[in-house]
């Protein structure tokens, strides 16, 4: 494992609760985890034990109760708006279960949207994005529309929009739950070519053990807590079983 | 950074036209509205005021018979009893500078093939004076065309236009009431009075001649009513005072009795129409304001629901680092843009709305680039102020909240 220092995500003791009508409800309990640069995490745990909120936390979208949360060399407890819609664009690459294109906007200008938050001129901010677009192999359309291309074309959209901004980092909820197993194979495939040969780190919540198995490490919630934390290949059988 | 917000702005009034034409049908109906009546308004005004002066300045007006009769209010005028001698008495009073007495009547004038009835004005050469009234050809009638009651008449511009067209009507010969007059000049333009009569449709000739020879008055050497001037404006209440009280004493007027005349000051009562019709522009323009704060609460209502209609958009586009200030701005151009686009259309319609007024119902409009940079200004103000909660509300939205927005 990495050193600390250089990690790029290091979370200490987090806790998050969420305020409802019958009070605090804690759904993550001192969790803490680093990762390292390069690495490739798959997270897996049963239904509602607290791993989405774990990601959106990851990503900046949402704030821990307490804990420290180290992201690239900055804590992001001390941030403000601001700072973390600027980490948002420029670190984070995120990739969520239902896509989150916009329906009204076209291949190209879904992929070059974070481009505009930077300020890049609009000649490059197309440029990129076709090229993103064709490195997921999609450069054939970038003019279609989301609703015109398949749910495995839209994820795939999404990971080039996520990959626009060069990120250090890719966040993905459930990239593969609206999909087939073959396209979610094909997806994951490319997951790790953007690990492998861009050395991009991968964070992915899944419940398929078969998309699991991509990764190198695996972290286990369960109610809100780590139960394990470490290689793939270690994990006991019944961690790696397929979660409702 | 700007160009790209205005093109996403762009782009989601076009993913939503007929939401967006309805939103700036309000600023557009707002932004007509206001410019259409202060063009109404202004051009009320500057008709008054134009009207104002051509009246000439520092002008009384003093009428035969008395206003109240046995408490019914007869029509001023309605039976002379102001001589000539008045006439003269008065302007013999300080500060009178000059006096017109004036026998108005109507009489059909033919030239030629052309006839034209028209309103015939007996008077001195002093009623030029009080008027102001400047020849634009010829000469005007003198003191012994008064003393001989000569048949001789100066014409106004509607009279010359339809009695001779493009003919010079001075020293032709024409024929009122089928005695032969001698057009010695044609007066200026003079256009519309207060009360909206056309002034240029007037003929003028001597007092005695209309008195003794036109209209052939029961009550001979009397006149309708005369035309006083004081020398200044500061001496038009002495010499109110000071005229009522001659005619009184002339007329052996009993205490307590009502007076057989009347004196009012115009240049008091044309001041007062110009207050009113300048309250009345102020009027028009606030009640077309309030369409214009209408058309504003149009586009808050519109964005809170656009705003709350894409929480999910925004939460996207926070997710992949949009800043508040970012979100913000988005919907606020799109505030501006409507607001903007609306007025520009509604100053279209607005402007022309008004020129179509005026040529149909001969209205005066005044279109006054003041008024037209008020709009503007007043939309883009409404666009911000009325853009800015609902984008502030966008802005202000927690990144995964507007993302799990169903
Ligand atoms: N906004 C919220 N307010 C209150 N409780 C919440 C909120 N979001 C999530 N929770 C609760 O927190 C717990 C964890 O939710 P979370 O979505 O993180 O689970 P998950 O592991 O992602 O589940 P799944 O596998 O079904 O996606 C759940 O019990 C859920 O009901
Ligand atoms: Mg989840």
């Amino acid at each position: 494992m990495a050193r600390a220092a250089d990690a790029v995500i290091r979370i200490e003791h987090l806790d998050k609760e969420y305020a409802t009508e019958a009070g605090a409800v804690p759904v993550l309990k001192d969790v803490s985890v680093t990762v390292a640069p390069g690495e490739f995490v798959a997270i897996m745990g049963p239904s509602g034990s607290g791993k989405s909120t774990f990601m959106n936390i990851l990503g900046c979208l949402d704030v821990a109760t307490r804990g420290r949360y180290v992201l690239n060399g900055r804590d992001v407890g001390t941030l403000d708006k601001d700072e973390l819609a600027h980490l948002r664009n420029q670190v984070i690459g995120f990739v969520f279960q239902g896509f989150n294109l916009l329906p009204r906007a076209s291949l190209e200008d879904n992929v070059a949207l974070p481009l505009i938050y930077r300020g890049t001129p609009r000649s490059e901010r197309l440029a990129r994005a076709r090229e993103m677009l064709a490195k997921v192999g999609l450069g054939a359309y970038p003019r279609s529309h989301p609703n015109q291309i398949s749910g495995g074309q839209q994820q795939r959209v999404a990971i080039a929009r996520a990959l626009v901004n060069q990120p250090k980092l890719i966040l993905a909820d459930e990239p593969t739950g609206n999909l087939d197993t073959a396209t979610s194979m094909e997806i994951m495939a490319l997951f790790t070519e953007l690990n492998e040969r861009d050395g991009i780190t991968v964070v992915l919540v899944t419940h398929e053990p078969d998309i699991a198995a991509v990764a190198h490490r695996l972290v286990r919630l369960t109610d809100g807590k780590v139960i394990y934390d470490g290689p793939l290949e270690r994990a006991a059988p019944g961690h790696m079983e397929k979660t409702p | 950074m700007t160009a790209a917000m205005l093109a996403e702005a762009w782009q989601a009034m076009g993913a939503n036209r007929l939401r967006t034409f309805l939103t700036m049908l309000g600023m557009v109906i707002g932004v007509g509205a206001v410019i259409l009546m202060l063009a109404v308004g202004q051009g009320a005004q500057q008709q008054v005021q134009e009207s104002i002066a051509s009246m000439g300045s520092n002008l009384f007006i003093i009428l035969s018979g008395s206003t109240t009769s046995g408490g019914l209010r007869m029509g001023g005028g309605a039976a002379p009893t102001l001589t000539m001698a008045d006439a003269a008495a008065i302007e013999e009073l300080p500060s009178v500078a000059a006096v017109a007495p004036t026998a108005p009547g109507t009489a059909q004038l033919v030239y030629g093939p052309n006839n034209w009835s028209t309103q015939v004005m007996g008077s001195t050469p002093s009623f030029l004076t009080v008027r102001d009234w400047k020849l634009s050809a010829g000469f005007p009638f003198t003191d012994s065309d008064i003393r001989s009651a000569t048949r001789v008449c100066l014409l106004g511009q509607t009279v010359v236009q339809n009695l001779f067209g493009d003919e010079d009507p001075v020293g032709k010969t024409i024929r009122i009431k089928n005695s032969p007059y001698v057009v010695l000049g044609v007066l200026a333009a003079k256009g519309q009075s207060l009360d909206g009569r056309d002034q240029d449709d007037t003929v003028i000739v001597p007092v005695t001649t209309a008195l003794r020879k036109l209209f052939g008055s029961q009550f001979a050497g009397t006149v309708r009513f005369m035309m006083a001037q004081a020398e200044s404006a500061d001496a038009m209440p002495a010499v109110e005072k000071a005229i009522n009280e001659l005619l009184h004493q002339r007329h052996r007027i009993r205490e307590g009795a009502d007076n057989d005349f009347s004196v009012r000051n115009l240049t008091a009562l044309a001041n007062t129409a110009a207050e009113t019709a300048q309250v009345m522009s102020l009027m028009l323009g606030a009640i077309a304001s309030v369409s214009l704060l209408v058309g504003g609460i149009g586009i808050m209502n519109i964005m809170l629901v656009s705003v709350t209609e894409r929480t999910r958009e925004i939460g996207i586009r926070m997710a992949i680092g949009a800043r508040g200030s970012d979100i913000l701005l988005q919907f606020l151009l799109e505030a501006i843009i409507i607001s903007v686009i609306g007025c520009l259309i509604g100053v279209a319609l607005g402007v022309g709305g008004a020129l179509l007024v005026s040529k149909f119902s001969g209205m005066a409009i005044v279109v006054t680039a003041a008024s037209i940079f008020m709009a503007f200004a007043v939309a883009a103000a409404v666009g911000i102020f009325f853009g800015w909660y609902p984008a502030r509300k966008a802005a202000a939205m927690k990144p995964i909240d507007a993302l799990r927005y169903q």
